[in-house]
């Protein structure tokens, strides 16, 4: 089974700031993997690339046998399979949450409205919303925003799926909607890559977790190992910070 | 401190301002109203009978404001741009109200009403079809002339607007450069100019033979020059435009026309409506310089209502009269324009 | 998929393509009018030569700065008109000025009445075209303003009448000319080098102009207006043109200068007023020291465009007859013919002075960038 995404010595510099000196990673279809780590170390910088909202600078990135070469024109091809959820949910504030599902499966694959409404409508009982499909992200809480982020990504039937931090924005008591509506994605074995802190959601459902520091993974190791035995102080610290209630949030 | 006096009378410099102020209105409203209405003169034969009481000749409205709203328009086929000017205006009104923005069917049965609409209105002022008789475009002037023309006018430079904003903001250094070029340039150039280039310069421009009415020429001109500060209005409005929608719009996958036709210029515009509305005001107005060309719209009008013998050396009266349009068509303008800034402020959508 | 298909996938194709369709079409469309243009004037056996600027003019000027009289070359009259849209230009602008922050503080008192009255003249100014106004305060003055005659006298020896206003002869020197210009310059380099200089920033500010008048200023025979006949004689005469026009435009961009200050003062965080007034500053006291100087910067953009706008409204003096630059173009044109040149002349000029503009504005901008400008 080729794996969903192979990322070889990629490289990525913002001006004299190189934030991804070296990286390499593998993830198998199906696999659920955390990336974790204190922030400026590159975590969102590298899902970014992923799918090409982040041009790298050299280094390939193939995801399910496409490979991401900005020259060639590819990434809107890697973008269709591949969707994303976004620290501050970027909904589209004119259109409706139901709207919001179906634009991107209606205007970009061609699917007919009627289906996608179908299909968007299911994906948003998923989610545990369908009685706020007909209104604006204005009127919804940002729980409720996020959710309707995640099935909007969900209708575009991606093999892949990236979460860039997307509980930090919330308040507090908004995160656990979030996240169980994440936990019920893990039995539908969809690919996830979940850039979070929040490592009870990483003990519960991911396969892998990985800590990045400095553009660098410093260890890549399933959830149980990673927590009893983390790989250098600098892992070690991180864990102890996240442990403190009150030092949670950025 | 009672209601009506608070602002007025609260303490002394203000109460000794607010006096001094009443004094003043005072004095003009009294001598306005002896001008107006104790020596107004409402059914004197002509000018120098309003001039023996020194009142205002009301009576001139009365013999000549046909003259003033429709300009030089042919007396008994009035009706045709009375008509089309009560469309124009409705179809604005419709294109107007927030409602018709919200769905997408809608919105295309504005565009084919326009669609319709434009050519049915050309074809009422013209005529020369379906029983009409033919009225060419020079006799064509007044109000619905002025309504006619902001309007066709400011609706091209809309669209030639869009395109110069995106692209001004775009990555292409040649499209970015040539837009750059064409917004500095008529923003840099005053409108009369402008007017003076298409009068003049018009069958220099084209090859012989080609010939392009005087009314058309106008619009042109306007549309040209009201693109440019549309598109300057229009890119600040792509500029508020949050990055985050650029990303979640690529993330799906959308090329460059379908974001910025279904997510990013729907926000955009959104947010600059109010400025464009001012635009179109300050469009409204501008009308007026077409008598450098010599067109006879609102103003034009006014003036070529006084140049007869019988009525030769009032001004103010015709003056007060199309200031009086204008001021209701302007203001209520505004009073929109104002309305939806505070709409869209509240609960973006 | 085609070999076209993917090639067009290609970022870099679609920008060369798109570029290269932009450049031809525009560059087509350049080709096409000149052809025309050149193709148009032969047939009228004419060419595109700006010589005829040394021919004789023969129209007549009401006033003019340059020294014009009928029979000089055309690029005198040129430089004529533009002197006069620059005179209406620098009268209106430093007038304007002050009425619009009049206004504007009139817009802000608390007393009812006066805001209620500037709010009457800018609504009226902004929703009537300019044109309309400049044409009624242009009858006004020909026709209410009293004749010669029974002129008015607004300072001693400077009268209004329905034929102009006429002051002193020696008000009206180059070297007042010459000494605004030195001022104008001071000011900038003051502006530049305030950092630097601190308090002698003043001096360059003051100096050049006093300078300039100390060495120039000639003690010339004051020439009063006196009334002889059926008018004044002697002194120097600004037309009732030049008097509607200036009043036109004041009244009118005023309105709109108001609003821009005031949204200006009130663009300043609330939360400056509110401190300040903790601070136990006094009203006047914190418009003064804490509003303004913040006002001041977030407005000196629009202001500036404002002034601009002024200038090129300044060309409606064609509808009312007063010689500015638009005005002489027209009548060149009529009398030789010579469409293109004139009208590049009309358009390079403003162009000119806009960009200029831009410029100057551009620098400020950037000036107060660097400086920690909260814009």
């Amino acid at each position: 089974m080729t794996p969903i995404l192979t990322m070889r010595n990629v490289r990525k510099s913002f001006g004299p700031l190189t934030v991804l000196p070296d990286l390499s990673l593998t993830v198998a279809r199906g696999e659920r993997v955390v990336i974790c780590g204190p922030s400026g170390s590159g975590k969102s910088t590298a899902i970014a690339c992923v799918n090409g909202l982040v041009p790298h600078d050299s280094g390939r990135i193939t995801v399910d046998g496409i490979e991401l070469d900005h020259r060639s024109g590819t990434a809107p091809d890697v973008r269709r399979m591949v969707g994303m959820v976004f620290q501050s949910f970027n909904l589209f504030p004119h259109l409706t949450a139901l709207e919001n599902c179906t634009v991107g499966p209606v205007t970009v694959q061609k699917r007919p409205r009627r289906e996608a409404e179908a299909e968007a409508m299911a994906l948003l009982e998923r989610v545990r919303i369908p009685e706020q499909a007909h209104k604006y992200p204005a009127q919804l809480s940002g729980g409720q925003q996020q959710r309707v982020a995640i099935a909007r990504a969900l209708a575009m039937r991606p093999r892949l799926l990236l979460f860039d931090e997307p509980t930090s924005a919330l308040d507090p008591e908004m995160v656990k909607e979030v996240l169980d509506a994440m936990i019920a994605l893990a039995d539908t074995g969809l690919t996830m890559i979940v850039v979070t802190h929040e490592m009870g959601f990483a003990r519960e459902v991911a396969h892998r977790v990985l800590f990045m520091d400095r553009g660098e993974v410093l260890q890549d190791s399933p959830p149980a190992e990673f927590f009893a035995a983390p790989a250098g102080p600098r892992v070690r610290d991180f864990l102890t910070h996240l442990r403190r209630p009150n030092l949670h949030h950025a | 401190m009672k209601g009506w006096a608070r602002g007025l009378f609260d303490n002394v410099p203000n109460a000794l301002v607010s006096l001094a102020l009443l004094w003043l209105l005072a004095h003009v409203g009294i001598g306005l109203w002896d001008w107006a209405i104790t020596r107004g003169n409402f059914d004197a034969p002509n000018a120098e009978a309003c001039a023996r009481t020194g009142g205002a000749c009301w009576a001139f409205l009365g013999d000549r404001w046909r003259l003033i709203l429709f300009g030089p328009y042919p007396y008994a086929q009035q009706w045709r741009p009375a008509t089309a000017l009560i469309l124009f205006v409705a179809l604005i009104a419709a294109t107007a109200t927030p409602a018709t923005w919200r769905a997408r069917a809608r919105i295309r049965t504005l565009i084919a009403a326009w669609v319709i609409g434009v050519p049915l209105m050309a074809v009422l002022m013209w005529g020369g079809i379906a029983g009409l008789s033919f009225v060419p475009a020079r006799l064509w002037g007044g109000l619905p002339l002025t309504v006619m023309l902001a309007t066709v006018g400011v609706g091209l430079a809309f669209m030639l607007a869009v395109l110069l904003a995106l692209g001004r903001v775009s990555e292409m250094p040649v499209i970015r450069a040539l837009c750059t070029l064409y917004i500095e340039f008529f923003r840099g150039v005053p409108l009369i100019a402008l007017l003076f280039l298409v009068a003049v310069l018009f069958p220099y421009l084209v090859p012989p033979g080609w010939t392009m009415d005087t009314l058309l020429r106008a619009g042109v001109a306007f549309a040209l020059f009201f693109a440019a500060y549309m598109a300057e209005a229009i890119r600040g409005g792509l500029q508020a435009v949050p990055r985050g929608q650029y990303l979640a719009a690529d993330s799906l996958g959308m090329g460059y026309w379908q974001a910025r036709t279904r997510i990013i210029l729907p926000q955009a515009l959104r947010t600059v409506i109010p400025s464009l509305v001012n635009i179109f005001i300050a469009a409204f107005k501008d009308t007026s310089l077409v008598v450098v060309i010599s067109m006879l719209d609102l103003l034009g009008a006014a003036n070529a209502s006084t140049a007869e013998a019988r009525w030769w050396g009032l001004y103010i009266e015709p003056y007060l009269f199309i200031a009086a349009i204008y001021l209701a068509f302007c203001a209520a303008m505004s009073a929109y324009s104002r309305g939806l800034e505070r709409r869209l402020g509240v609960g973006v959508r | 998929m085609t070999s076209l298909h993917l090639a067009w996938k290609r970022p870099v194709v679609r920008a060369v393509v798109w570029q290269t369709l932009a450049l031809t079409l525009v560059a087509a469309l350049a080709v096409w009018f000149y052809l025309n243009i050149t193709g148009n004037l032969a047939r009228r056996n004419l060419d595109v030569n700006f010589g005829f600027l040394a021919g004789r003019a023969s129209f007549e000027f009401g006033e003019n700065l340059v020294g014009y009289r009928p029979g000089d070359s055309f690029l005198t009259a040129f430089k004529a008109g533009f002197a006069n849209t620059v005179l209406v230009a620098a009268t209106a602008i430093p007038i304007t000025t002050i009425v619009g922050v009049f206004l504007a503080l009139m817009r802000l008192s608390p007393n009812r009445l006066a805001r209620g009255i500037a709010f009457g003249w800018i609504e009226a100014v902004r929703n009537t075209p300019l044109l309309l106004q400049l044409l009624f305060w242009h009858q006004l003055t020909i026709r209410a303003l009293p004749g010669p005659r029974g002129a008015w006298e607004l300072l001693p020896d400077v009268f209004l009448s329905n034929r102009g206003l006429y002051f002193p002869a020696a008000l009206a020197q180059p070297a007042f000319g010459h000494a605004a210009l030195a001022l104008l310059a001071g000011a900038v380099l003051a502006l530049i080098l305030r950092a630097r200089l601190g308090r002698l920033a003043w001096l360059v500010l003051l100096a050049p102009p006093l300078l300039v008048l100390a060495f120039t200023l000639q003690p010339v025979e004051v020439t009063r207006p006196a009334l002889r006949g059926f008018n004044f004689s002697g002194g120097v005469s600004l037309s009732p043109e030049f008097v509607a026009l200036v009043v036109a435009l004041v009244v009118y961009q005023a309105g709109f200068m108001a609003e821009t200050i005031r949204s200006g003062i009130l663009g300043v965080a609330k939360g400056q007023t509110e401190a300040a007034a903790s601070l136990g500053l006094r009203r006047a006291h914190t418009l003064r020291f804490v509003v303004f100087p913040q006002a001041l910067r977030i407005v000196i953009p629009p202001v500036t465009s404002q002034y601009l706008s002024l200038t090129k409204n300044s060309s409606l003096a064609v509808v009312i007859g007063y010689p500015d630059l638009v005005r002489v173009s027209q009548v060149t044109i009529s009398e030789t013919g010579r469409a293109v040149e004139c009208i590049t002349i009309l358009l390079a000029v403003y162009l000119s002075l806009s960009l200029f503009t831009a410029l100057l504005m551009n620098l400020y901008n950037r000036h107060v960038m660097t400086r920690g400008g909260a814009r």
